[in-house]
């Protein structure tokens, strides 16, 4: 059995069905220039705020973006029935579930990169790591990615998942070290922080961008990494339990 | 059309339990390979549960299923590249087109983008919806759907096709279409697992059925020994106004031969080994203030052999393919 062909097919299937439409792509855009706009007026520092917004807003960009489309490409189909045909077809599950996500993980990362390309008229980019930014993007998408993976396959409903997503992205923008240091949290919610996987991911970016990351890269890699691995596992747990009744 | 007489299906004290219903409660059959099974029920019999353990959407709470002797019980993804699966409500992407859909179906068994193509215009052409091709599934008539679905499940020439009421809610030209299909699958060799609530359909495509009532099987038997119930029996159905119970207990003590039953309101339904003399029961009834409406004999059919092996009524029947009509379908 050739699985990949039904990777690739799902994968293409779901780029033209949703992520490629245009209200995708507009809020694709639009989403993260409105957060690079309301935190470069907010911090009124001029463009040398720039660099410094930047690991947060493209988190952000990235979290809202591949949060969004799951409960669409999954809890809808699932609704609808068509995610039957899926579960039907001969690949194992985690083929399938890879397949289902890596249309958002894909465009996460390209939403991540909006942000970059607006920052890169206007300020000098040139002291970013690449080498460490990159992976940070990508794993950040798979983890947010698999949160609303779970998230998507935790519910029965389009609304739910919207509901139940937002109970998790709001507080992170507060939580995670985004835009205000872990320090400035009450002590009470610091805790909070770390057993958030976007925490580790920003982290990395402002190590990246800023050289101002709190903790030891290879922490944060490995954290993040076991991140994306449990919520993977906890999605297909409920695939198989809920779903294969 | 039957094989080498080797098992395509074998299933043993299938259960399964939804909170405190018991929707499928020690389930056992067996179909040989490129047979033609159905499996009748009324709604809630555990028809679409039992498929679904078989095509592996459900765990079975207990029992084994083996497909082309592969055990699915532990495994259910083991035998899926085997089966095809048309389920009771049409499930294709509605903002593909018809040809993407069936292209889609083929990606997902593996099928190379040249096969599944070609196999796409085949099955297009051979369900007369090559002209809808490039039209959106969401646009399709209910009959379209419903054939478009049914190419989906075997766009990847499987072995073994279930079929979960293929023809439900459907207009009738489209329904005869459809039933000459999976007569033709079947002919080519593919083992069919029909499941349907229409009791002709059943009679008119099968070579074996199970009845499932109550999540058991209370029957299971060749079309040909099933029919044999009903020979040399004689049945006249009488269309009556007044109180059609006093009228039927009235019929069964003046005429102790036949057997009498109340089939549905205003509705009786005289049995008999000999044949039925109409005219004295009319006048009978009209003594009785009675006015008969309708006197017809009724062809003896695998209805009236659903109704003595399950002790349902036909008019339960009847009033679930109504509601069937009506609600459910593509």
């Amino acid at each position: 059995m050739k699985a990949w062909i039904a990777f690739w097919n799902i994968l293409a299937k779901d780029m033209r069905s949703y992520y490629l439409k245009p209200p995708n792509i507009s809020w694709g855009l639009i989403f993260p220039l409105a957060w690079t706009g309301m935190f470069f007026i907010r911090s009124g520092s001029g463009l040398d705020s720039i660099p410094t917004l930047l690991p947060g807003v493209m988190a952000v960009s990235v979290l809202f973006g591949t949060t969004s489309l799951l409960a669409v490409t999954v809890t809808f189909e699932k609704k609808g029935r068509s995610f039957e045909r899926l579960l039907l077809a001969p690949i194992p599950l985690e083929i399938l579930m890879l397949a289902k996500t890596a249309g958002a993980i894909l465009f996460g990362v390209a939403n991540a990169f909006v942000p970059v390309i607006l920052a890169a008229f206007l300020v000098d980019l040139s002291g970013i790591n690449w080498a460490i930014l990159i992976p940070a993007v990508a794993l950040i998408a798979v983890s947010s990615t698999f949160l609303g993976l779970f998230i998507a396959v935790s519910v029965s409903e389009v609304f739910e998942a919207q509901t139940f997503s937002n109970f998790f992205r709001f507080p992170m923008l507060f939580l995670c070290g985004l835009f205000f240091p872990l320090e400035r949290l009450p002590l009470l919610l610091r805790p909070l922080s770390y057993v958030l996987p976007l925490t580790y991911g920003a982290d990395i970016l402002h190590a990246s961008v800023n050289r101002a990351g709190r903790m030891p890269l290879a922490l944060d890699f490995a954290l993040l990494a076991a991140f994306c691995a449990l919520l993977f596992a906890f999605s297909l747990r409920n695939v198989r339990r809920k779903w294969i009744l | 059309m039957t094989g080498n007489g080797k098992k395509a299906i074998e299933v043993c004290g299938l259960a399964k339990r939804f909170g405190e219903v018991q929707a499928v409660a020690g389930v056992d059959f067996g179909v040989v390979q490129g047979e033609l099974f159905g499996f009748l029920g009324p709604n809630g019999a555990g028809k679409t549960t039992t498929i679904n353990m078989l095509i592996g959407l459900a765990r079975p709470d207990a029992g084994t299923i083996r497909i082309a002797d592969i055990d699915c019980s532990k495994n259910p993804k083991a035998a899926q590249h085997l089966m095809g699966v048309v389920p009771d409500e049409s499930n294709l992407y509605p903002e593909l087109t018809g040809f993407d859909n069936l292209c889609f179906c083929g990606a997902l068994y593996g099928m190379g983008r040249h096969e599944r193509e070609t196999k796409t215009r085949e099955l297009l052409n051979r369900f007369g919806l090559a002209e809808a091709a490039g039209r959106k599934f969401a646009g399709y008539s209910r009959g379209m759907k419903r054939k478009l679905t049914i190419a989906a499940g075997i766009i990847h020439a499987p072995a073994i096709l279930f079929l979960d009421e293929p023809t439900t809610g459907i207009d009738v030209a489209s329904a005869r279409q459809i039933r000459q299909l999976i007569a033709d699958l079947n002919a080519g060799g593919t083992t069919v697992f029909l499941t349907t609530h229409y009791i002709e359909e059943a009679e008119r495509l099968c070579r074996r059925i199970a009845f499932i009532v109550k999540g058991r099987i209370v029957r299971t038997d060749t079309v040909e020994n099933l029919m044999r119930q009903t020979d040399g029996r004689h049945v006249v159905q009488f269309a009556v106004s007044g109180n059609a119970a006093g009228l039927c207990a009235d019929i069964v003590a003046e005429f102790p031969k036949l057997q009498c039953s109340v089939v549905a309101e205003g509705s009786l339904r005289v049995e008999s080994p000999e044949p039925v003399r109409v005219g004295p029961l009319v006048r009978f009834l009209e003594d009785r203030g009675a006015e008969v409406s309708e006197a017809r004999k009724v062809r003896p059919s695998l209805e009236e052999v659903f109704v003595k092996v399950t002790g349902i009524e036909a008019v339960a029947m009847k009033q679930e393919r109504e509601k069937a009509k009506a609600g459910g379908g593509a």
